[in-house]
């Protein structure tokens, strides 16, 4: 890819220890929560990681942010690797990359004010006085949507909305590159959801940010992604652009996904032919060998058993992990 | 399971261990010299150090520690040849100040706390949580003002005050009660119970009112959570739902602690067996402080610590028992 | 009391249903004045987003709106019989027979200290008493079977923690489904589900429904699955229901300004990307000091056109169509309110 990648994640494992043990052995399962993953993400532009519960990509987000340590692999932002880094290093190599979590609810301290809270980035970095962080504290507050002179009001006075604003806020802080935005919109209302996404965007805009945006709403990454990447049980089973992988899906995890949104528009639903799948997610302790989806698959054969299907390129940049694609 | 309780089990017989050797060395590193308690007040120093050498107290600690522990599984002699006193197994000691096997002295002794601790279980069990449920239930309303009232009231007490006052009240001015003699269960029970009965409330009052406090939370937490609002939406009587589904999720932790807290009380209640002139292992305890008397010293903390990891290992089990969540699979 | 097998009368009548709490801050006048019907065999959806009150509506009609200052008013008949001026006993012996409930999050809602088994019997059991242990068992292997949980026998005596999300689901819908109850609410049954289970459950749903020809109340704030699987929708806003209508024309032809909004802000497969979203903006109302007149007027882009009228009287119930609709525009703007649709 000669493609102006701004992060790069190469075969990045992370495995959890689990499980009982039995009288004095250690835990012998071991959760896969992402195996083998690779991806780039372009500058400027945004990539959409979707995914059911337990598929690994709410970790996947923390691996990028190095919130957690690899089992395997290495995270590359924008050139260096984060992976390798020394602690010292880490400190600055963290304003490059800032987090948006879900719940606006749980990530702000309720004991602080939000102005305190939107500064905290700015403080544990050391890199200004008192009086320029209040300041710049202000300014991006303005640049959310906020009211700057709520600066010393405390979380409990905002909506779940404005709290999300502070989030992105505060993300913003120091300047960052990437954002890797963790279903940062699921906990709001729909009415709101479209207010932070075009906040999101117009600030992507503005300062040239790069998103990994995390998310389940099938739809809402339709709206805000450049590339999407869907996941299954740790491992990405189709990635590609976002208009061609939802055009013509060719993974059938995939195409189940997508037949399974319900869709706002009676009509359309009533034409639609849905693809259930049966079963519920396999453990994510012990997966399926071969292709970790040929337990839901309709089209599961011998080979699907034996054999993981590896990540090919069809066309362009689609990539699919399946050995029968559409 | 099973692997669970064999885990458990050994753990609590390494730990009994450890227990033993840690009791053993601090009291063998306290200023008392048990040597110079072996031949009372006016003793000369010839005969302390020989009676020193005698007993063994010049040999070195580990070496004392081990003729400790075999004596707890075989039996041990005390004193010289020929006026040597025998101890059979379980031996954990002899008293020289009262010249008499440790082990009599608990076993004596216990049936008096644990008829002590049984009594006041029930009854701070009975009386907490029915005051924790009836405030949870009646929750903002008089009722629940009283018990709470009552729960303040009650952590704040010393035993010892309640003790005495109860003495004042019931014994000495109103004499509801005869001074209390204690008798065995088996020979007299009328005695044994009135003998009981004070020190039963004043243990009882005072931790009940921990576990007033503990059931209504638990209670009025559970009462919030979904799997109560599904048992109303199924129309569950009233009475149904408080017993399965809150007080089924509320007492488990309570029973839990509960378990603990008797097993505390097996050791001795010190304060109230001396209020109330019971001859229980806290008496004994007590004494023996005052005394010096290391050899029932050392034997008490090691009985005490017996209950309180065995309680606490059945109180694990107990818990995956009773919280399916829990157990391992 | 009437005799409300009579060919045309609702299952269920709601007049007037007003539910305020109160609280330290003020009263949360939650639910003001809703009025709607539900027939036997129907779907309705109740819309709206947080704050909305339909979660609220949705317990009022079983009573199970606790809390300790609670006040409403209203009726709610269920076959002409007030609920809300019943008796506790005769409420009780309603709940999980008549009406029942499915609750948003499965995994908070079984209790955790009894088998799936013995939960589903004891839904039986409350209304049946006296049942043999065995008949129980059987009728409780039954549901799980018809839910479709896979090796019934083997799960019945497991405990709900041994299930997953979507399973445990299944057998919130088999315990409420037991009795073949005459209604059903299901309070956002699928919001805390993944995608690809949340269809298995409205298939679910709509399955048992035509098998025990129930009437279903799907309370959600997602307009894709209302327009799978309703007929009729009440779209809810600070208490309210601004608009009522069958599931074609509340999407086609949109009678309220935050109808309109909603379905502009909601997004679906086919929105196109970085597409300025429409937002409504602004924020919903607090429901202890609401806005004088009508509760939208302060986030709606018509109110200014109508001079001061939204934020002085209450809109009152208007008729465009087939669908109601409370705002104080005339009828013709109203009826080509949601043409300018992308």
């Amino acid at each position: 890819m000669t493609a102006d990648l701004i992060l790069e994640a190469r075969q990045l494992r992370k495995y959890f220890p689990t499980g009982a043990s039995k009288m004095l052995q250690r835990p012998t399962d071991v959760v896969q929560a992402v195996d083998d993953v690779s991806f780039g993400l372009r500058r400027g532009s945004t990539l959409a990681v979707v995914g059911e519960s337990g598929c690994g990509k709410s970790t996947l987000g923390r691996l990028l942010a190095r919130l957690i340590e690899p089992t395997a692999g290495t995270v590359i932002l924008d050139g260096v690797d984060v992976t390798a880094a020394r602690p010292k290093e880490l400190l600055a190599l963290r304003r490059e990359i800032q987090v948006v979590f879900q719940d606006p609810y749980a990530c702000l301290n309720p004991r602080h004010s939000i102005g305190q809270s939107i500064g905290t980035p700015i403080r544990i970095q050391g890199t200004m006085n008192k009086t320029d962080e209040k300041a710049r504290v202000r300014e991006l507050m303005a640049l959310v949507g906020l009211n700057p002179e709520h600066y010393n009001r405390f979380p409990h006075e905002f909506s779940g909305g404005q709290r999300q604003r502070a989030g992105i806020a505060r993300a913003l802080a120091l300047q960052p590159k990437v954002i890797v935005a963790d279903e940062p919109v699921s906990a709001l209302d729909v009415s709101i959801q479209s207010q932070i996404l075009n906040l999101m965007e117009s600030l992507q805009q503005d300062f040239g940010l790069s998103y990994v945006f995390i998310a389940h709403d099938l739809a809402v990454v339709r709206h805000i992604a450049d590339e999407v990447a869907v996941m299954y049980l740790g491992k990405i089973v189709e990635t590609g652009d976002t208009n061609t992988v939802y055009g013509s899906p060719r993974h059938p995890y995939t195409r189940a996904l997508l037949s399974a949104v319900p869709e706002p528009d009676p009509k359309a639903s009533s034409r639609r032919q849905r693809i259930v799948l049966q079963g519920d997610v396999p453990s994510p302790v012990n997966p399926p060998s071969g292709c970790r989806f040929r337990t839901r698959c309709p089209k599961a054969q011998d080979l699907c058993a034996q054999v993981e299907p590896p990540l090919v390129d069809h066309s362009g940049g689609h990539l699919v992990a399946c050995h029968f694609p559409d | 399971m099973l692997y669970f309780v064999i885990r458990r089990t050994a753990f609590a017989a390494v730990l009994l261990l450890v227990i033993s050797a840690f009791t053993f060395w601090i009291f063998s590193a306290l200023p008392a010299d048990p040597a110079a308690l072996t031949c009372g007040k006016n003793c000369r120093p010839e005969v302390i150090e020989a009676n020193r050498e005698r007993l063994g107290y010049d040999r070195p600690i580990l070496e004392q520690y081990g003729s400790y522990m075999k004596g707890i599984f075989a039996g041990r002699d005390y004193g010289e040849e020929g006026a040597s006193i025998h101890c059979s197994a379980p031996s954990l000691g002899y008293s020289y100040d009262r010249h008499e096997c440790v082990t009599t002295l608990i076993a004596k002794t216990l049936p008096v706390t644990a008829s002590l601790a049984f009594g006041a279980f029930v009854l701070w069990m009975f009386i907490g949580i029915g005051l924790g449920t009836m405030a949870a239930l009646k929750r903002g309303r008089w009722p629940d003002r009283l018990a709470t009232g009552f729960s303040v009231i009650g952590v704040s007490l010393p035993t010892f005050f309640l003790g005495l006052i109860f003495t004042m009240v019931f014994i000495i001015w109103t004499g509801l009660l005869p001074f209390p003699q204690y008798a065995g269960i088996t020979e007299n029970p009328g005695k044994w119970f009135s003998s009981l009965i004070l020190p039963w409330f004043v243990l009882a009052i005072v931790s009940a009112a921990t576990y007033v406090r503990m059931t209504r939370n638990g209670m009025l937490e559970v009462m919030n959570e979904e799997f109560v609002r599904l048992g109303i939406a199924k129309g569950l009587p009233r009475r149904r739902l408080i017993v399965k589904y809150v007080m089924r999720a509320a007492l488990i932790p309570i029973v839990t602690i509960a378990g603990l807290d008797f097993a505390f009380l097996l050791g001795g209640a010190l304060v109230t067996e001396s209020i109330f002139n019971l001859p229980g292992l806290g008496k004994l305890t007590l004494a023996a402080v005052v005394n010096s008397d290391l050899p029932i010293l050392v034997a008490t903390t090691l009985v005490a610590a017996v209950f309180i990891v065995v309680a606490n290992a059945v109180v694990d089990v107990l818990y995956g028992y009773l919280d399916p969540r829990v157990r391992v699979k | 009391m009437t005799d409300a097998n009579t060919i045309g009368s609702p299952l269920l009548s709601v007049r007037d249903l007003q539910v305020t709490f109160g609280t330290r801050e003020g009263d949360v006048r939650a639910v003001q004045g809703v009025s709607f019907d539900v027939r036997a065999g129907e779907t309705v959806g109740i819309v709206g987003e947080s704050g909305s009150g339909k979660s609220v509506t949705a317990n009022s009609l079983m009573r199970l709106n606790f809390g300790a200052d609670v006040k409403i008013t209203g009726q709610v008949l269920l076959e002409g019989r007030d609920i809300l001026a019943m008796s506790e006993e005769e409420v009780r012996s309603i709940r999980g027979r008549d009406v029942a409930m499915i609750f948003q999050d499965p995994l908070t809602a079984l209790n955790p200290f009894y088998t799936v088994g013995s939960q589903i019997a004891e839904a039986y059991e409350i209304h049946h008493p006296g049942t043999p242990k065995k008949q129980l068992r059987e009728i409780a292997l039954d549901s799980l079977a018809k839910v479709g949980i896979p090796e019934p026998k083997k799960r019945i005596d497991q405990y709900p923690h041994e299930f997953s999300g979507g399973m445990r689901q299944r057998i919130v819908i088999a315990i409420a489904l037991v009795n073949s109850p005459k209604l059903l609410i299901a309070d956002e049954p699928t919001t805390a589900l993944d995608v690809t289970v949340q269809a298995q459950i409205l298939e679910l749903i709509a399955a048992m429904q035509s098998e025990h020809g129930s009437a279903v109340i799907l309370i959600t704030h997602d307009l894709g699955v209302v327009a799978e699987i309703t007929r009729r929708v009440m779209v809810m806003y600070a208490g309210k229901v601004v608009e009522s209508a069958s599931v074609d024309d509340v999407f086609a032809t949109p009678t309220h300004p935050y109808t309109v909004g909603l379905l502009r802000s909601v997004k679906s497969l086919e929105t196109q990307r970085h597409s300025r979203l429409e937002a409504i903006p602004g924020t919903p109302p607090s429901l202890i000091n609401l806005p004088k007149g009508c509760p939208f007027h302060p986030r709606c882009a018509h109110a200014a056109s109508l001079g001061g009228r939204c934020n002085a009287d209450e809109p009152a119930l208007q008729q465009i169509g087939r669908s109601e609709t409370r705002c104080h525009l005339d009828a013709q703007t109203l009826a080509r309110l949601g043409e300018v649709r992308a």
